[in-house]
């Protein structure tokens, strides 16, 4: 989970390098060990009967009748994964998300106006990295932009992993609550959003509780992912001047230029941890039943077997493979959404403010520390 | 060259989509539909692509 700035520190650097898999120990504060290798990450991702993410320990939650799994895709296996999945899909369809693009434009836009108006210096994350996400999340979803302040505060301590366990459970537990209402009001009143489609298409297959599950999912989804790529993002850019000026001027070049940043800002550390489900082997390390493996995403996007010179931002490379979004049967579902969310924000933030510079010395931005999540407290910037 | 699809272990992420969007296209369920199944000379690297960059394994690329 730790990072030095944008790259994973030295020891996660170097265990890619050493034989076998290190040991380390989860945020539950278990044993576990870590898997750096490219080759190795996708094997694990890339099958999940012989690792399972079924096996991690529950939050301590309080006891309100909701099963804490259901609903949640990243807590489940085939078959009863695919069964969720598959309802979910039709929404994340690239032509489906295609179809959202002109509202992504105008969120963008109403976003960049305000913050002309209020003029420099500004917050990126909090005047534009956060809310643009947060807003077509919510539309997408169902969920009353109003209750913002709420849920992104929640959203932004559930993957919190400096908090005590039991502050993040109760936290979990109160999303929980809001989305059942939210879930509640959708199947007296089904809208056009996705809660009223997943109500009146698959009302009678979904139990209150597993719709609950798959709407706090993507709404934290939506949230702590896009909102970190754009923060960070906007960063590295404006540390590499000439690539920014690619990615604002030549449309050509935004889409290898996001599938770059996503490579090497891999803001997901990890996702779910795996466990091994009988003795096998990872690449021709041998691992145990029980045995929990922690995947870093990072090391793996940096990995000089798949990537040269893996440590540079290079917006101009040829697309290189990454597994910023995962692999195998739980790789990311809004994929396709956060890329569109990108390839307007980018271009269109760089466009709006040509002189955009950060506002502090690059060694004072704090990097977030200890989240699932990572990316910038905030981004000072001025134009 | 043939590509082969296998729709039951596609998970419909649109990677194949983004990556040979002459090729490939998603059905309402964003299940993988192939448009050519025989990739012409100049599609072939995009398709190569789309089948490493595949997250469930559902693409093949089989000589003939």
């Amino acid at each position: 989970m730790q990072r030095d700035r944008f790259a994973p520190v030295p020891e996660t650097q170097a265990a890619r390098d050493e034989p076998g898999l290190i040991a380390i120990r989860t945020g539950f504060g278990t044993p576990a060990r870590l898997v750096t290798r490219y080759a190795d990450v996708r094997e694990v991702l890339g099958d999940a009967e012989r690792f399972t993410n079924t096996g991690l320990p529950r939050l301590p939650m309080p006891e309100d009748g909701i099963d804490p799994r259901a609903g949640n895709l990243l807590a489940t296996d085939p078959p009863e994964h695919t069964r969720l999945r598959r309802l979910l899909t039709g929404e994340f369809t690239v032509k489906r998300i295609r179809r959202l693009e002109p509202r992504i434009v105008e969120i963008v836009d109403d976003h960049l106006d305000a913050m002309a108006a209020a003029g420099p210096p500004a917050d990126l994350v909090s005047a534009f990295a956060l809310p643009v996400p947060s807003l077509v999340i919510c539309e997408l979803l169902g969920v009353p932009y109003d209750d913002r302040a709420e849920f992104q505060g929640r959203a932004a301590r559930q993957v919190d992993l400096s908090l005590p366990l039991e502050e993040r459970g109760r936290v979990a537990a109160e999303s929980r609550t809001y989305m059942g209402e939210l879930v509640d009001r959708a199947r007296t009143a089904p809208g056009d959003d996705m809660l009223g489609m997943l109500v009146r298409e698959h009302g009678d297959d979904l139990a209150r509780s597993e719709l609950i599950g798959i709407a706090s999912l993507l709404l934290i989804a939506g949230h702590e992912t896009t909102a970190n790529m754009l923060g960070l993002g906007t960063l590295a850019l404006l540390r590499a001047p000439e690539q920014l000026a690619l990615v604002r001027d030549e449309p050509g070049a935004v889409a290898p230029a996001i599938e770059e940043l996503l490579r090497f800002l891999s803001v997901v550390h990890s996702g779910i941890p795996r466990t091994v489900r009988h003795d096998t082997t990872v690449g021709d390390v041998p691992v145990a039943a029980g045995e929990v493996l922690v995947l870093s995403l990072p090391a793996a996007n940096r990995d000089p077997a798949v990537v040269e010179h893996p440590d540079d931002l290079d917006v101009t490379r040829a697309i290189a493979p990454h597994v910023a979004f995962g692999h195998g049967v739980h790789h990311c579902l809004g994929a396709p959404l956060a890329r569109a969310e990108m390839a307007v924000a980018f271009p269109a933030l760089f466009r709006r403010f040509p002189t955009l510079a950060p506002g502090i010395p690059f060694e004072e931005i704090e990097f977030r520390s200890a989240t699932i999540v990572h990316g910038l407290r905030a981004l000072p910037v001025t134009w | 060259m043939r590509i082969q699809a296998d729709r039951e272990a596609c998970i419909g992420a649109g990677n194949c989509v983004l990556a040979a969007e002459d090729v490939f296209d998603q059905d309402d369920d964003a299940v993988v539909l192939v448009l050519q199944e025989e990739p012409s000379a100049d599609q072939v690297g995009e398709v190569r692509n789309a089948v490493a960059q595949c997250p469930s394994g559902a693409l093949k690329l089989v000589d003939d």
